[in-house]
């Protein structure tokens, strides 16, 4: 009785560990396939920019439930949503392509308070303060400004006017007696709104363009001791090296600080030095 | 079985009561589908933002957000606690499926649902066999799936592929080529798995089906007893196996339908000549006596006790 009453239940344990089996390891092809279709299509290109106060692109995709809203509330139809096939972002997440219509940076933020989830960071509530990339002149050859030229628009239209574009004058070299008036993007102070790379007047492609810091921007060398920006106590506190005067060699310990008095150098500047020998061929010693 | 499971599906309760009562919750839901479509396209179409967003989250006459629970969960395992809006938004949009039956979502609301009852329309036509049917809990292995990639991703990860969301934005926002998805999905249904999709498959499903696991409303067999064998209401159902226990139910079991994967269609009672079913809730306890034993048509031959 007991063993007819066991065979069913072994069966059954059997069927479940089967079905248990056959479902995790379905469930792990296709969570792979899942994720190694998430890990493409999360390539954000250079030229999608996100909304102000966008979170860092992995956090992005955690928070951003693709629901349209900060397009929606985009005054200028700056916003728009992935299209897959079309646009690079990942599938309905929100994105501005500079060159077609840059963020106008309205005072209110309005995309930022559209976002329910906080994908589009609530703590940005001054414009100036947004990170959506950085400008870079990126065509120094073809820029007209470079060229020695007076266009001066990227400068002009800049919300944050020379204070995250300025113009550096520096000498044209090419006529000798001009200046070149070079766009300098100052990394502090431009939000990447693109109204820079929008107005650039060159056909096609614009010669300043708005690029993702983390292709814009190296890593500062923090090995190196920028003297005039720090105090360094490395030379400043910690090590008094002498003053020393010219002279020859630098290990003057007979007199510390320069010469000595009596041993200044020969008036014939040849230290004394008399050859012992003529060189062959050299005309002022043939007879 | 009866002779009338040879007639077609829904015949003789249009007979009887007129096409028009014999499709009133299959027009009822796909008016409510439209609705909801409609909504949501007011503003891009004619300028009317009652509603914003799409059915991933949206915000209704500038006060009452909702969102998706499925996303929200999603979001929370991806490692991303989420502003109070969609926080709020997914628990009203939760607590109204709780209520109501979860999977009303998959029927009422989903835009994927046309899609794959228009490919159970030409698979039935095209008299295809089942195809694959994958088991009826595959689809919770394959919500666990998504939730464990999306703790793996650090993403909402079945927004990636999501067809209902491709559609519905898409509609709104934008295609691209998000028609690929749901061409994929009706294929599926047509030519690989009869009713694969959202009957096997959908993680959506599976999640909205365990929220409202303990609903309110629900549809209940009451006249049970009046049961003519006729099969309609298993030709009609996108689930039929919830439909067993409460209408084969012997004396004594609940005639309520309380599978959290009934969507409450109710494409059952609209096909039933016999009036069987009805909306209800799960407090109903109305006394609904079990059918009298079954009489074979046709008694069983020693031939096919063989097979």
């Amino acid at each position: 009785m007991s063993a007819a009453k066991s065979k069913p239940k072994s069966m059954d344990r059997r069927r479940f560990l089967q079905d248990a089996a056959r479902g995790a390891t379905g469930c792990a092809v296709a969570g792979i396939a899942l994720s190694q279709f998430i890990s493409d299509a999360r390539a954000l290109p250079a030229q999608a920019i996100r909304p102000p106060g966008a979170l860092d692109e992995n956090d992005f995709l955690a928070a951003c439930i693709r629901c349209g809203l900060c397009v929606r509330d985009c005054p200028y139809d700056t916003l728009k949503l992935a299209e897959l096939g079309y646009d690079g972002p990942a599938t309905g997440t929100p994105f501005f392509t500079a060159r077609d219509v840059p963020c106008e940076m309205c005072e209110d933020i309005p995309c930022v308070v559209a976002c329910p989830t906080g994908a589009l960071d609530k703590g940005l509530t001054n414009i100036d303060d947004a990170d959506m990339g950085l400008a870079v002149l990126i065509d120094q050859e073809r820029c007209l400004n470079a060229l020695g030229l007076r266009c001066d628009v990227c400068y002009r239209v800049c919300p944050v006017i020379d204070e995250a574009i300025s113009l550096e004058r520096r000498h044209n070299e090419r006529s000798g007696h001009h200046a070149i008036f070079m766009p300098v993007v100052h990394s502090d102070k431009c939000t990447g709104c693109g109204k820079c790379e929008k107005s650039c007047v060159l056909p096609g492609e614009a010669a300043i363009k708005v690029l993702p810091r983390r292709l814009a921007m190296a890593e500062a060398a923090d090995h190196y001791k920028l003297g005039w920006e720090e105090n360094n106590p490395l030379v400043d506190d910690l090590i008094d090296l002498p003053d020393r005067l010219p002279g020859p060699g630098t290990d003057n310990l007979v007199a510390p600080g320069g010469y000595a008095p009596d041993a200044l150098p020969d008036p014939n500047m040849d230290g004394g030095f008399t050859p012992s020998f003529n060189l062959p061929g050299t005309g002022a010693t043939k007879p | 079985m009866t002779d009338k499971t040879k007639l077609a599906v829904g015949q003789e309760a249009i007979e009887t009561f007129g096409w028009l009562r014999a499709h009133r919750f299959l027009l009822l839901r796909r008016a409510s589908q439209a609705f909801f479509l409609v909504l949501f396209l007011l503003g891009p179409w004619f300028g009317i933002w009652w509603v914003k967003g799409n059915l991933s989250g949206s915000l209704t006459f500038n006060i009452l957000p909702l969102t998706d629970p499925f996303i929200a969960l999603q979001g929370l395992m991806a490692g991303h606690w989420p502003e109070l809006t969609a926080l709020i938004g997914a628990i009203i949009v939760g607590a109204v499926y709780a209520l109501i039956g979860g999977r009303v979502y998959c029927s009422w609301v989903c835009p994927i649902n046309p899609v794959t009852d228009g490919a159970h329309w030409v698979h039935d036509k095209l008299g295809l066999q089942k195809g694959w049917q994958p088991k009826r809990t595959t689809r919770f292995w394959v919500m666990g799936m998504v939730l464990v990639a999306s703790v793996a991703t650090g993403t909402i990860a079945w927004e990636f592929v999501n067809p209902i969301s491709m559609l519905h934005r898409g509609l709104i926002f934008g295609m691209g080529f998000a028609w690929t998805f749901v061409i994929a999905v009706f294929l599926f249904d047509v030519f690989v798995s009869r009713r694969g999709w959202c009957g096997h498959l959908c993680p959506v499903g599976a999640f909205y089906g365990l929220l409202g696991s303990k609903s309110v409303v629900r549809i209940s067999a009451v006249e049970r007893a009046a049961c003519d064998d006729c099969m309609d209401c298993f030709a009609v159902c996108p689930e039929m196996q919830v439909i067993t226990p409460a209408l084969r139910g012997k004396e004594g079991d609940t005639p309520l339908i309380l599978s959290p994967d009934c969507t409450n269609c109710g494409r059952c009672i609209d096909v039933c000549a016999m009036d069987v079913f009805k909306f209800t809730t799960r407090f109903d306890d109305t006394h609904a006596p079990a059918r009298e034993q079954r009489k074979r048509t046709q008694p069983a031959t020693g031939a096919s006790k063989a097979a």
